[in-house]
């Protein structure tokens, strides 16, 4: 067991597990709390539209608090690059973090990010100082610009948020990988920790889930179940695949028996 | 105008087919990823109440996947019972001999307070129709003092002009309520017999305004029971269809009202049981799963609490439905009667028993709205 294959670097600061958790959707902070746990995340989502930044202890926050993870507030509900900006700035303040997960998603059916307003508003967050994830299409030129825009990460959708589909756009999103220049962090579509682990598998730097598991009926196992796929996702890259092929290949290969047999011809 | 469509010819054509649906072709719509308006119709025929548990199921899958386990929380504020309109069916029809009442600021700030002391932060604000007594600049006025302090704000009002809905945008409305009541013309214009509403093409064409200024959110729905229900359920699936088409931006919640007795007309009856009810709505909710299904407190408690820890992903609770209905005149008569009356927190109980979070508010008023002059805090 290679002791490492969990440990990533994401604006200069070293985390210990590939998994980032979502805090929306649970039936209550309780089961979040414990499925917080149960992944062995680091890094937990929480939506600013749920925060009440009169109240920074509130039930949502404390939990998070708590089981000792760091806070990625982030942006969902804002329509606009100018709704967005206004909100990292109050979460700033009152969260007293200046990491953030930038997402503008207008359109309601899918949840899609509006390439255009995420951008806007990286450019100007990035001014402001902040260290800027954002949630992005899985569109690599898109990724490219996000990037050198200064953002610490892009994080492209595998299919649309909350739809458990996987990893739709693979074929993009091995493009992104393999043009990265900024940790990629595979947001939205993962359905099944058998998803998670192909995204680490691919290369990605990490995933973030949140529907998957506040929506199972079992929040706390889901949670396990994810944290296990990404530790073997992370191994298997590490390690390295295999490259697979269309025809069938034995596992002790005879072509070097014939090539020694060759050889004394 | 695409809504001009809805005439008595379509009507007919959908009501007339509104039955001929089998039970096998709403298994195979219940067994399709994307519902069409057909296979929508053949959810909603008698025969397919049998598969009411699988209807709930997907409904409730498709909420889930949505809003997770949560339950968004609103209160209505009824600001005046002015209305110059004549209704058959509701107890603020311009004949009906109850006490008129427009809330001031100060009074609408005295009913919001009692509302955001239960917790809710999300208010509908509600008028009778009245356009000289209620419109646009004393909603403006109201909007604008309110704004500050919600979460969100939704409006249900008169249908009005586009650049009426601007300055409300501009005011900081997020959301804006119509009830079209009925699709059939015929039902239209029986039961709506003097004043502006009458009008039914004016208020066919209201959210097509409400989209153009920009409003972020746009509440329809039917008064079940006007008309056969069926169809209207239909009609109102088709209006949001074309409107998802022409404004991919905009948020949609249905709400689909029963009809029931009120002053001036006490006997009417929906003709819509709970378990019609129940299929219609989850029918919709499969049909199109990202669109919110709103419940009202007039349905009662049982029924309640089966929508609300379901398929619905948005509910009032604890709601007086006359101005002053909170505080300051919580005697008067009330536009429909109240079925559940239990408190907000007796509702938040009840959902947390159940395994689902309230959400008392979406969008916290310090972190302000582009469309809002930017807040003092900046």
């Amino acid at each position: 067991m290679t002791p490492n294959h969990n440990s990533w670097q994401l604006a200069g600061e070293i985390l210990h597990s590939r998994l980032l958790l979502g805090s929306g959707k649970f039936a209550s902070a309780g089961l979040m709390q414990q499925a917080v746990m149960a992944s062995g995340t680091e890094l937990v989502t929480l939506a600013l539209k749920r925060f009440n930044p009169g109240q920074p202890s509130d039930d949502l926050v404390t939990p998070l608090q708590q089981a000792g993870v760091r806070l990625l507030p982030n942006t969902s509900g804002a329509r606009t690059a100018q709704e967005a900006v206004l909100a990292a700035q109050i979460a700033r303040e009152a969260l007293g973090t200046s990491w953030l997960k930038l997402e503008i998603h207008p359109e309601p059916r899918y949840l899609l990010p509006d390439p255009r307003e995420t951008l806007k508003a990286a450019e100007q967050l990035v001014k402001l100082g902040f260290v800027v994830l954002p949630y992005c299409s899985a569109d690599p030129l898109h990724c490219k610009q996000l990037a050198e825009a200064g953002c610490a990460a892009v994080m492209p959708l595998g299919a649309p948020i909350g739809s458990g589909q996987g990893l739709q756009n693979r074929a993009m999103l091995e493009i992104i990988i393999e043009q990265a220049t900024v940790p990629v962090i595979i947001d939205a579509g993962i359905g099944r920790p058998s998803d998670a682990a192909l995204a680490l598998e691919l290369g990605a730097s990490a995933v973030l889930v949140n529907t998957a598991i506040a929506v199972s009926s079992n929040p706390v196992a889901m949670a396990e179940a994810f944290r296990h796929a990404c530790g073997a996702g992370a191994l298997a890259a590490q390690a390295g695949l295999a490259a697979s092929q269309r025809e069938a290949s034995a596992s002790s290969p005879l072509e070097p028996v014939f090539a020694r047999l060759l050889e004394t011809l | 105008m695409l809504s001009q469509s809805f005439n008595q010819a379509l009507w007919q054509q959908w009501q007339q087919a509104s039955l001929l649906p089998t039970l096998a072709q709403a298994q195979a719509a219940l067994a399709k990823t994307k519902l069409s308006l057909t296979d929508l119709q053949a959810l909603l025929i008698p025969a397919a109440a049998e598969l009411l548990p699988q209807l709930l199921a997907r409904a409730t899958a498709a909420k889930q996947r949505y809003s997770g386990m949560t339950l968004k929380l609103f209160a209505p504020l009824y600001l005046s019972n002015l209305c110059s309109n004549e209704c058959s069916y509701c107890g603020f029809s311009r004949s009906v001999s109850v006490k008129r009442r427009i809330l001031s600021v100060d009074e609408a700030q005295i009913e919001a307070n009692a509302i955001f002391e239960s917790g809710i932060r999300q208010l509908l604000l509600v008028t009778g129709e009245h356009e000289r007594k209620a419109g646009v600049d004393y909603l403006l006025q109201i909007c604008r003092h309110l704004r500050p302090q919600a979460a969100q704000l939704q409006l249900e009002s008169q249908p009005l002009s586009e650049a009426d809905y601007a300055l409300l945008r501009e005011a900081g409305v997020d959301g804006v309520m119509l009830y079209q009541e009925t699709y059939d013309p015929l039902s239209y214009s029986q039961h709506h017999t003097f004043g502006r509403k009458a009008d039914m093409q004016w208020r066919l064409d209201a959210p097509h305004r409400v989209a153009r200024a920009g409003i972020a959110q746009l509440g329809m729905g039917v008064l079940l029971g006007l008309s056969d229900w069926r169809t209207d359920v239909l009609m109102l699936a088709l209006h949001l269809q074309q409107l998802q088409q022409q404004f991919y931006q905009l948020q949609f919640t249905l709400a689909l009202p029963r009809l029931q007795p009120c002053a001036g007309s006490s006997n009417q009856q929906s003709g819509v049981s709970d378990r019609d009810y129940l299929q219609l709505l989850c029918a919709l909710k499969i049909f199109a799963p990202e669109v919110s299904i709103s419940v009202s407190t007039r349905d009662r408690p049982a029924l309640r609490n089966l929508l609300l820890t379901t398929i619905a992903s948005t509910a009032s609770a604890g709601s007086k439905t006359q101005p002053g209905g909170y505080v300051l005149e919580p005697d008067n008569l009330a536009q429909f009667d109240i079925e559940d009356n239990r408190s907000p927190a007796e509702i938040a109980q009840m959902l947390s028993q159940h395994g689902i979070a309230p959400v008392w508010q979406d969008w916290h008023p310090v972190l302000g709205r582009a469309a809002m002059t930017p807040v003092a805090q900046l």
